[in-house]
C-alpha cells in the first residue's frame, strides 16, 4: 500500500518543530509499524536527509521503549498492543497517517518523535521499591499470599512504563502508571510495610513533576497496551486517603 | 510554590467528590420540593416546604456546609483544570477521543454554566426571599411568603425558561460523569458494583434532568 506520513520533525529539544509530509510506497500489510518507519528512514538516508528519530528497543512489546501518537491514539489503532507490535494491516491504501510524539510537560521532546520519560524514573525513585535486607535466599512460599492478590499484583506489574496513559489522557495525568506501581506493591505483604509512605511520596513527586490530575475519563485504560485497569487508580486513591488519615506527619 | 498552602492532586479530588456528592444529594431535596408546585395548584405545600427549608435550624446549619462545599468544589475544579491545561503545553495535531466517560471532557464547561445559572438563580429567589421582597399568602395552616408565585411568574418568561432548560441539561451532563467519578475518586471501585454505580448515575442524571426541566415547561405551556 502507498501512504502519506505526516510526521513531527524537531531537530533538538530547543529547536522549533514542524510537521513534514513523506510518501512511502509498496508497504506490506504484514510489516510492523516500526518496520515501515525503518523503510522510510532508509530512503531518507539514501537521499542524504536526516532520518526520523523514534524510540524502540525490544520490538516485542515488553520493554516499553516504543511510543508514537498515531492518528490521535497512543500506540495506534489496535487495542492492548504497543507500536512495535502493531501492523500495517490496520491502515488503508492512500491513507494519511499523522505521527506525533507523546505530548506532556514532564515528557519534553528530545528529537523528532523521541521524548524524555525520565519523569517516570523519578516517580519510581520516590518510593517505587521495597526495602529489603539482603542475605540468604528466603524459602519459596514462606509468606502466604492469596491467589486473588497475587493475580491483581501481577496484572498491575504488567505495566511497562511506556507512558501511553499520559499521552492518552486529556490532562496528561500519570495516575494509571503511578497507581499500577503503587498497587503492585500494596497488594503484597512485602510491599505493605512501606505502603503509606510510598503512596504519599510517589503522588507528591508526580504532582511536582507537572503531570495533570485525574478526571476519571478512563482514556488511559482504553489505550494502555497492557490493559492496566483504572481500578488501580481507585486503589491508589484509597491507599492515599488511608495514608493521609492514619500516618503521622513527618 | 514556597510555603503557600499545598494540597495533593488526590486530596483535591477527594474534597471535590465529597462536595459534589453532597451537592447531588441536595438536588434531590430541591427537586422534590419544586415538584410540589406542579402537584398542588394552591402552592400551599410548596410554600410550606420552602418556609421549612428557610427556618429549620438543622437545614440552616447544613446550608452553610453546602455553601462551603460548593465554593471548595468550584475552586478546586478550576485549579485542577488550570493544572491540567498546563500539563500539556503543546497540543496534539490530531485530537484523541479515547475517553470511556464521554461527558468527562466537558466538566469545566458544564460546571461554569451551572455556576452562572446559580448566580442568576440566587438573585431571583434566594436574595429576594432574604430581603423580604416576596408577597405573603395566607392559608388555613398559616401565612407564608409566596415563593411559589415567584416561580410561576418567572416560568412564564420564554427566554428564562429556555435558559433554565439548557442549564439543567448541562447539569445533567455534569452529573452523568460526576456521579460515578466521585465514587472512583473516593477509591470505591469494585468489579461487581462499579458497573451498577455507573448505571445508577446515568439513570439518576436523566431523572433529575427530566424533573427539573418538566416544571418550567409545564408552567410555560399551561
Ligand atoms: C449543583 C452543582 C454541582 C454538582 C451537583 C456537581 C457535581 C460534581 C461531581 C459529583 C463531580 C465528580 C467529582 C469527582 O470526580 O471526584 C464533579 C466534578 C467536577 N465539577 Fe462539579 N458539580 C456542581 C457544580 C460545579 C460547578 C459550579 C463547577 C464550576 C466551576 C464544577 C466543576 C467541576 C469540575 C471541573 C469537575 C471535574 C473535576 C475533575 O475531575 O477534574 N462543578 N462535579
Ligand atoms: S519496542 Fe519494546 S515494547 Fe515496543
Amino acid at each position: 500500500m502507498d501512504l502519506t506520513l505526516k510526521i513531527w520533525r524537531q531537530a533538538s529539544a530547543t529547536a522549533k518543530g514542524k510537521f513534514v509530509n513523506y510518501k512511502v510506497q509498496d508497504i506490506s500489510a504484514e510489516a510492523s509499524f516500526l518496520e515501515m518507519l525503518d523503510l522510510l528512514n532508509e530512503s531518507l538516508v539514501q537521499k542524504g536527509e536526516e532520518p526520523v528519530a523514534f524510540d524502540h528497543d525490544c520490538r516485542e512489546g515488553i520493554c516499553g521503549a516504543c511510543s508514537l501518537y498515531i492518528n490521535g491514539r497512543p500506540h495506534g489503532p489496535d487495542r492492548g498492543i504497543t507500536t512495535c507490535q502493531m501492523h500495517m494491516r490496520n491502515f488503508k491504501h492512500g491513507e494519511t497517517i499523522v505521527i506525533e510524539p507523546w505530548r506532556a510537560k514532564p515528557f519534553p521532546v528530545i528529537k523528532d518523535l523521541m521524548v524524555d520519560r525520565s519523569a517516570f524514573d523519578e516517580i519510581m525513585q520516590a518510593g517505587g521499591y521495597v526495602s529489603v535486607r539482603t542475605g540468604g535466599v528466603p524459602d519459596a512460599n514462606a509468606i502466604p499470599i492469596s491467589k486473588r492478590n497475587a493475580d491483581l499484583a501481577m496484572d498491575a506489574a504488567a505495566c511497562i512504563g511506556c507512558g501511553a496513559c499520559v499521552a492518552a489522557c486529556k490532562n496528561a495525568s500519570a495516575m494509571l502508571f503511578v497507581s499500577a506501581k503503587v498497587s503492585q506493591f500494596a497488594l503484597l505483604p512485602q510491599g505493605k510495610l512501606e505502603a503509606n509512605e510510598r503512596v504519599r511520596k510517589m503522588v507528591a513527586r508526580m504532582d511536582e513533576l507537572g503531570f495533570g490530575n485525574c478526571t476519571n475519563t478512563y482514556a488511559c485504560e482504553a489505550e494502555c497496551p497492557k490493559e492496566i485497569s483504572a481500578a488501580n487508580i481507585a486503589r491508589m486513591n484509597r491507599e492515599f486517603l488511608v495514608a493521609k488519615i492514619t500516618a503521622p506527619k513527618e | 510554590m514556597g510555603k503557600t498552602i499545598h494540597y495533593a492532586s488526590i486530596t483535591k479530588k477527594i474534597v471535590m467528590s465529597l462536595a459534589g456528592l453532597f451537592l447531588t444529594s441536595f438536588l434531590v431535596v430541591h427537586l422534590t420540593i419544586n415538584l410540589f408546585v406542579l402537584f398542588d395548584p394552591s402552592r400551599e405545600m410548596f410554600n410550606q416546604a420552602a418556609h421549612f427549608m428557610a427556618t429549620n435550624p438543622f437545614i440552616q446549619t447544613f446550608q452553610w456546609v453546602l455553601f462551603i462545599g460548593f465554593i471548595l468544589h468550584m475552586i478546586f475544579g478550576v485549579v485542577l483544570q488550570i493544572q491540567n491545561w498546563m500539563a500539556r503545553p503543546v497540543r496534539y495535531e490530531k485530537k484523541g477521543s479515547s475517553e470511556l466517560s464521554y461527558f468527562s471532557k466537558f466538566m469545566i464547561h458544564t460546571g461554569v454554566v451551572v455556576f452562572i445559572f446559580l448566580i442568576i438563580h440566587f438573585a431571583n429567589f434566594f436574595v429576594k426571599a432574604k430581603l423580604g421582597e416576596v408577597e405573603s399568602i395566607t392559608y388555613a395552616s398559616g401565612t407564608y411568603e409566596d415563593l411559589g408565585n415567584l416561580i410561576i411568574l418567572l416560568f412564564k418568561d420564554g427566554a428564562y425558561v429556555a435558559f433554565y432548560v439548557v442549564a439543567i441539561l448541562l447539569l445533567g451532563f455534569h452529573l452523568d460523569h460526576g456521579f460515578q467519578s466521585a465514587f472512583q475518586s473516593l477509591g470505591l471501585n469494585h468489579s461487581r458494583y462499579t458497573p451498577f454505580i455507573k448505571l445508577i448515575g446515568t439513570l439518576f442524571s436523566v431523572l433529575i434532568t427530566l424533573g427539573f426541566v418538566a416544571i418550567p415547561l409545564v408552567i410555560y405551556f399551561s
